[in-house]
């Protein structure tokens, strides 16, 4: 069983629609890695061009935020909820 | 100033919670909110604010009703097009709760002006639609120590946040940067279903009435996250940064401000 990903709206363009995706990965890096082979352009979204994730964005693995943890590289397992969560300035 | 026969029945139904009551009520009534946003977040919890009681409400909005507005800004309706958002939004919350003071600020928030608009008030909700004045809202409180409730909605969902500056994580906290331009896709590219900025407002009057009361557990260092398609609420714990640039321990902002120009309106959503 893999890594379940919450893909938030703003994002979903990149995932044909979908709020939640399946990836496989050991931690964090390695998840956006497969993500990115996955749908690719997603990346780029949340990383910059050193690899580091952009600070409007958090991720958060079993709900908890992974600055927290060993940021990129904390460890994910199958059966793990991971969810992207960017800033969202939308209020009109 | 005791309560009236009309307030008694107006307010029946919540002053028979034991958690509110006749103290409660008196409390709603001393209290003041600001509403930054008289759009498709103000709405909703201006309209929630006023039926409560909120003795003084506030609402900020430089722009007009506009047809496409009245999709999910309930506040207004057909015949105030045109109008603007802050004078419509006065009359309509008079006509449901006359006895609250409902103050309009045809304005955009700015550096010049949000120290002296947010002072009088007690709790902020934050409803607008752009970036830039969502890290001014959340710098001014943080400075201010004002209380701030924090809301976005785009297409089905949205989240929420409460801070309390000096006590929780602050925007800054969570997102310490704002995306570029162009980095999350605009209202106006990914749209929003008004029901979707309904729950998100509604959440946000939600949050400051049990401030207010000072009852129940606050939003505070949990952003509560809503999926509106599996409908389906989960929220996630964020903290407070000691390297925060307005409530760390070395804080870089000490007066608010722009992080770049003024703000467009559909610059992000």
């Amino acid at each position: 069983m893999p890594v379940t990903v919450r893909i938030p709206t703003p994002l979903q363009r990149l995932t044909s629609g979908q709020g939640e995706v399946q990836c496989t990965g050991t931690s964090v890096t390695e998840l956006l890695a497969d993500l990115e082979k996955r749908y690719p352009g997603i990346k780029e979204r949340l990383c910059d061009e050193q690899g580091k994730l952009r600070r409007f964005v958090n991720i958060f693995v079993n709900e908890e935020d992974i600055r927290f943890l060993q940021g990129d590289q904390t460890k994910v397992k199958d059966g793990d909820e991971v969810s992207i969560i960017p800033a969202i300035a939308g209020g009109c | 100033m005791a309560l009236t026969k009309d307030d008694v029945a107006r307010y029946s139904r919540q002053l028979i919670l034991p958690e509110i009551g006749v103290q409660g009520q008196e409390r709603l009534r001393r209290a003041s909110v600001l509403l930054v946003g008289a759009g498709g977040l103000g709405s909703p919890a201006a309209l929630y604010l006023a039926a409560a009681g909120v003795g003084t409400i506030g609402l900020v909005d430089r722009e007009a009703v506009a047809l496409s507005n009245l999709h999910r800004q309930i506040l207004h309706d057909t015949d105030a097009v045109g109008r603007p958002k802050s004078e419509s939004a006065k009359s309509r919350l008079s006509a449901l709760n006359p006895t609250i003071h409902v103050l309009a600020f045809q304005e955009q928030l700015e550096p010049s002006n949000v120290v002296v608009r947010i002072a009088p008030f007690d709790v902020v909700l934050d409803g607008s639609d752009n970036f830039p004045t969502r890290y001014l809202v959340n710098d001014a409180c943080v400075l201010a120590n004002k209380s701030l409730v924090y809301g976005g909605a785009i297409g089905f969902g949205g989240q929420v946040l409460t801070i309390r500056p000096g006590q929780s994580a602050c925007l800054r906290c969570v997102f310490p940067e704002p995306p570029a331009e162009g980095a999350i896709p605009s209202c106006q590219e990914a749209g929003v279903l008004g029901s979707a900025a309904g729950v998100i407002g509604t959440l946000m009057a939600h949050e400051a009435l049990k401030l207010i009361l000072g009852i129940g557990k606050p939003l505070t260092d949990r952003l509560l996250v809503f999926n509106g398609m599996q409908s389906r609420f989960r929220t996630v714990a964020v903290r407070r940064d000691s390297s925060c640039a307005v409530c760390g321990q070395a804080p870089s902002i000490q007066q608010p401000a722009f992080y770049d120009a003024l703000p467009v309106c559909h610059q992000v959503c």
